[in-house]
């Protein structure tokens, strides 16, 4: 299986990279001048990607659908990004945060990769702060750290509950630096559509100009992919409206491999569903596990008594509430990695103990944090025997300097003040640990294809902890792509400009304008969002955070219906040469249909439980752990990477066999 | 609440292209909740314009959570309307009654051209940025450790607080005078209040706000309607600060 080489350098784990980055070839200055990249997407993977190569010295070209790089979805993280600075002195290193990091993915991450992104992590916080990111400081004017699930230590960075808005406004503004150099050129409300490939390599996409329509051509001698997740399969994610998969997609229907396709991040503290009306559901972060503790009532007729009105949460005693994660998991408490607490929440739920009319939401309180911190504060300030109110009132000012935008964000969604009341929270898709099979060097199994941040598969294993996508993010972009495209470019230095003109870019031309044409003309009855949200429907019932053989089955036969239905019948108004949201929608959901096929494939095929998939038929029957999600080291220890041949049903498995020599293989417990 | 839900008469800027006239056009929207965002309730009229096979309302929006700054609909008289704080995204359907008669409009600004209907050009946005909205460091993972400089928490705050400006255009919007400082203050602030920034801040100063005047923007005659529409509520102590930088980098900068 020689394509799934990863590439993986010789040595001991902690001088991989360093060695590697000492062997591998480098480009002159001179020569970058000659060399083109195109990097497609512009958030924290894409824009410090194209801001560092532009440093560089090569000609940057940089796409985004957005109307700016600063709003790519990176913006909408809230609660950190983790680096291993040991500032707090409690016994963090570059193992340790590798080590959580690998454990945290239920062992289906691979070594190397996790580990260069540990060592690596240290010197994107002392970049960013370079760049003027304001991270949250203590009052000594040293940086604040705080904890994330699945961790022990303090490692979270922060910056209130925007740290993704602040780095990319750090990365958006390096990326600005360059653009006004000329060395980026931005091309703002441009969607890549297909990738084109000359001899075998990556050498430029078709992209279309969402205001003018225009279908343009754009050559280059490597394509980065940083194009983000594909959350948005469901229909309903945390993702914004318009994330989506379709150049990732591209590059899979040319050539690349698609690895995992089923680990999905379903995110345990989302504030619940409200109708049907409902375009997206937002996050709440994870960091306000910190200090809110989640619950349900102990006893059904409290339960009933809440969804009738009859009983506030506020009502019920200590002795009355089910801190369920405290009590099944002690040693980790509320802050059991993502995975555990979404299926922790689902339990209770289906048993019938969910909060609110639907049945589905668990309640997120900070009543007792309030109180701690009020009598911190109050004695800080020489106040003594304060009341309650009074401790109240200063605990929630603290609670408001930490997290005072996502109490704003959820007091406007739903109308309640979660300072006097808990919050209502319950699971929903967030992030997508799969995506672009890549090797060490990014690069995917297309010569010169790179894939950078969500995009790929490649750090987060079957579950990613809190604060490392951001991490992962920023590492591919400022410090790892800069030095692994330079080895592969470092043969195009006389290669020259690649001709635009050349058959492969009118073909690649000609696909799209009749892919999108077909779309217009096909005049059906049905908008694109009625085919979208029914894939997202079967998406969350069948492939969901639980999973069985039955299910998926039905669920594979069933999304293959609801795409020949969409070419069907799919109505899509306006016309190809003008601005039209609701074609590019088409495209887009055209494209989450096959990759939600192969989701659910690779869900059926993947028999054990791991990280974000669980599967029922997998499940720990007895002991300390029993009704825990069972792994199964023997059949499953390997990254499964799909090759594209023809429809979703018919692509291939290659396996990219996981390899722990640092690492013990064991059981994930949180107890 | 399983109430009855609103009927709402829209009365929505139409406007094919950048090129063509635009104009107001009526639509009804009925059975709409309350805890609907608003633009729900925009995708619940276009929903019912696909299905009449009419052309739906372009509109800009992603994130859906107020962070992107992509939403950007000007709603009976107030950039992302009658609530405070928030982006047009956030604003919930409850701000309104059954009955009501609701104006939307898009940016309006001579540096803003319209694209479609409620969609806007910004780039301006982009190019102030270019002329001088970073710090000159290059990627190396070489700088200094980041504990090595430490910044008075208050410095770090003031800076925080101007940094969450998301860029959304509502302060030039919703200004009498199309102004954008409140917009280029912020990035001025945040990097003149730190020491990582402070190098180049004259010349900072000096690029920007050059750049803004070549983009059209009009001058700030502190009325202060921008601070009352920003949803991320931006102070215009801000503005105060640039003029501050500005007068000192006009006198002292080498330029």
């Amino acid at each position: 299986m020689s394509q799934l080489d990863a590439k993986i350098p010789e040595g001991p784990i902690k001088d991989k990279w360093t060695n590697h980055k000492n062997k591998i070839n480098l480009v002159n200055p001179a020569n970058k001048r000659l060399i083109d990249v195109i990097v497609v997407g512009s958030g924290l993977a894409g824009g410090s990607a194209a801001a560092s190569l532009a440093e560089m010295g090569y000609n940057v070209k940089c796409f985004c659908f957005q109307d700016s790089p600063r709003r790519a979805h990176s913006i909408a993280a809230q609660g950190g990004i983790n680096a291993a600075k040991n500032y707090q002195n409690d016994g963090d290193s570059t193992y340790r945060l590798f080590y959580d990091t690998v454990k945290g993915g239920d062992y289906r991450g691979r070594e190397a990769n996790v580990y260069r992104l540990a060592e690596v992590s240290a010197n994107i916080i002392d970049q960013c702060v370079a760049q003027g990111v304001p991270f949250a400081r203590e009052y000594g004017g040293l940086l604040d750290n705080r904890s994330f699930g699945g961790v022990l230590v303090s490692r979270t960075f922060y910056a209130k509950g925007q740290t993704g808005q602040q780095l990319l406004l750090g990365a958006y503004s390096a990326m600005s630096r360059q653009i006004g150099k000329g060395k980026i050129q931005m091309f703002n409300r441009h969607e890549m559509l297909e990738l084109v490939i000359v001899d075998g390599k990556a050498r430029g996409i078709i992209a279309r100009n969402l205001i003018t329509g225009e279908i343009q051509r754009h050559s280059a001698h490597a394509v980065v992919l940083a194009s983000g997740g594909y959350g948005n399969v469901f229909f309903l994610s945390t993702n914004a409206m318009g994330s989506n998969v379709t150049a990732a997609w591209r590059a899979h229907k040319k050539g690349a491999f698609f690895a995992n396709p089923c680990y999905t991040q379903i995110h345990p503290t989302c504030i619940p569903r409200s109708g049907d009306y409902q375009s997206k559901l937002t996050l709440m972060s994870e960091s306000l596990r910190n200090d809110g503790r989640i619950w349900v009532p102990k006893k059904m007729e409290d339960v009933e008594a809440i969804r009738a009105g009859k009983k506030k949460p506020t009502d019920l005693s200590e002795e009355e509430r089910d801190y369920y994660l405290e009590r099944r998991y002690p040693a980790f408490g509320n802050l059991v990695p993502r995975d555990v607490a979404s299926r922790a929440a689902k339990e209770r739920c289906d048993a019938g103990f969910g909060v609110n009319a639907t049945g589905e939401a668990v309640y997120l309180d900070f009543s007792s944090a309030i109180m701690r911190y009020g009598k911190e504060k109050a004695t800080v300030m020489g106040e003594k025997n304060p009341s309650d109110q009074r401790v109240k009132e200063l605990g929630e000012g603290v609670i408001e300097a930490k997290y005072g935008n996502l109490f704003q964000m959820y007091q406007k969604i739903t109308d309640d003040n979660p300072y006097k009341t808990p919050m209502m929270i319950y699971p929903a898709v967030h992030y997508t640990m799969g995506g672009l099979w890549v090797d060490y060097n990014l690069m995917t199994t297309i010569p010169g294809c790179y894939a950078a941040g969500e995009a790929n598969f490649s750090d987060h294993g079957a579950n990613r902890l809190g604060a490392s996508a951001l991490m992962q993010g920023l590492a591919d972009g400022y410090f790892v792509l800069p030095y692994t495209i330079g080895d592969y470019l470092a043969d195009d230095i006389r290669t020259g400009p690649i001709s635009t003109d050349l058959p492969e870019f009118v073909e690649a031309e000609k696909t799209v304008q009749d892919r999108l044409n077909a779309l217009i003309n096909n005049k059906g009855t049905k908008s694109v969002d009625h085919f979208h949200k029914r894939l997202g429907k079967v998406m969350w019932d069948k492939v969901g955070m639980a999973r069985n053989a039955q299910g998926l089955t039905e669920a594979i036969a069933e999304i293959k219906q609801i795409r020949e239905e969409f070419y069907k019948d799919v109505f899509v108004p306006g016309s190809m040469d003008s601005f039209n949201p609701e074609l590019e929608k088409a495209g887009r959901v055209a494209d989450f249909l096959e990759l939600g096929e192969l989701f659910a494939k690779d869900a059926l095929h993947r028999n054990e439980s791991c990280g974000g998939h669980y599967r029922e038929e997998s499940v720990e029957e007895s002991g300390e752990q029993k009704g825990e999600a069972k792994r199964d080291d023997v059949n499953f220890k390997y990254v499964a990477a799909w090759e594209h041949k023809g429809e979703p049903s018919d692509a291939v498995l290659h396996k990219e066999d996981l390899v722990f020599e640092n690492i013990e293989l064991k059981q994930r417990s949180y107890k | 609440m399983a109430g009855k839900g609103m009927n709402l008469t829209l009365k929505i800027w139409r406007q094919s292209d950048a090129n063509s006239p635009g104009k107001m056009v009526d639509y009804k929207v009925t059975d709409i909740s309350e805890h609907m965002s608003f633009l729900e309730m925009m995708d619940v009229l276009n929903e019912q314009l696909v299905s009449k096979g009419e052309d739906p309302v372009a509109f800009d929006h992603d994130c859906r959570e107020g962070i992107c700054g992509m939403c950007s609909m000007y709603i009976n008289g107030e950039a992302h309307g009658p609530d405070r704080g928030v982006t047009t995204c956030q604003l919930h359907m409850r701000m309104f009654n059954d009955g009501d008669t609701i104006y939307i409009e898009p940016w309006r600004a001579a540096a803003f051209p319209v694209i479609k209907d409620l969609v806007v050009d910004r780039t301006a946005f982009d190019r102030i940025m270019n002329a001088g909205g970073f710090v000159s460091v290059n990627t190396s993972g070489n700088t200094q450790d980041a504990n090595a400089l430490p910044i008075p928490k208050a410095d770090a705050d003031e800076a925080f607080d101007a940094a969450t400006c998301i860029g959304c255009g509502a302060c030039v919007a919703t200004c009498k005078n199309a102004s954008a400082m409140l917009f280029v203050s912020a990035k001025v602030s945040q990097l003149a209040l730190l020491p990582q920034g402070k190098v180049e801040a004259k010349e900072r100063v000096l690029n920007m706000v050059d750049q803004m005047d070549k983009e059209g923007f009009g001058n700030c005659t502190v009325t202060g309607a921008c601070e009352v529409e920003c949803p991320k509520g931006i102070s215009l102590t801000n503005i105060a600060r640039m003029n501050q930088e500005f007068l000192k980098a006009s006198i002292t900068a080498d330029k």
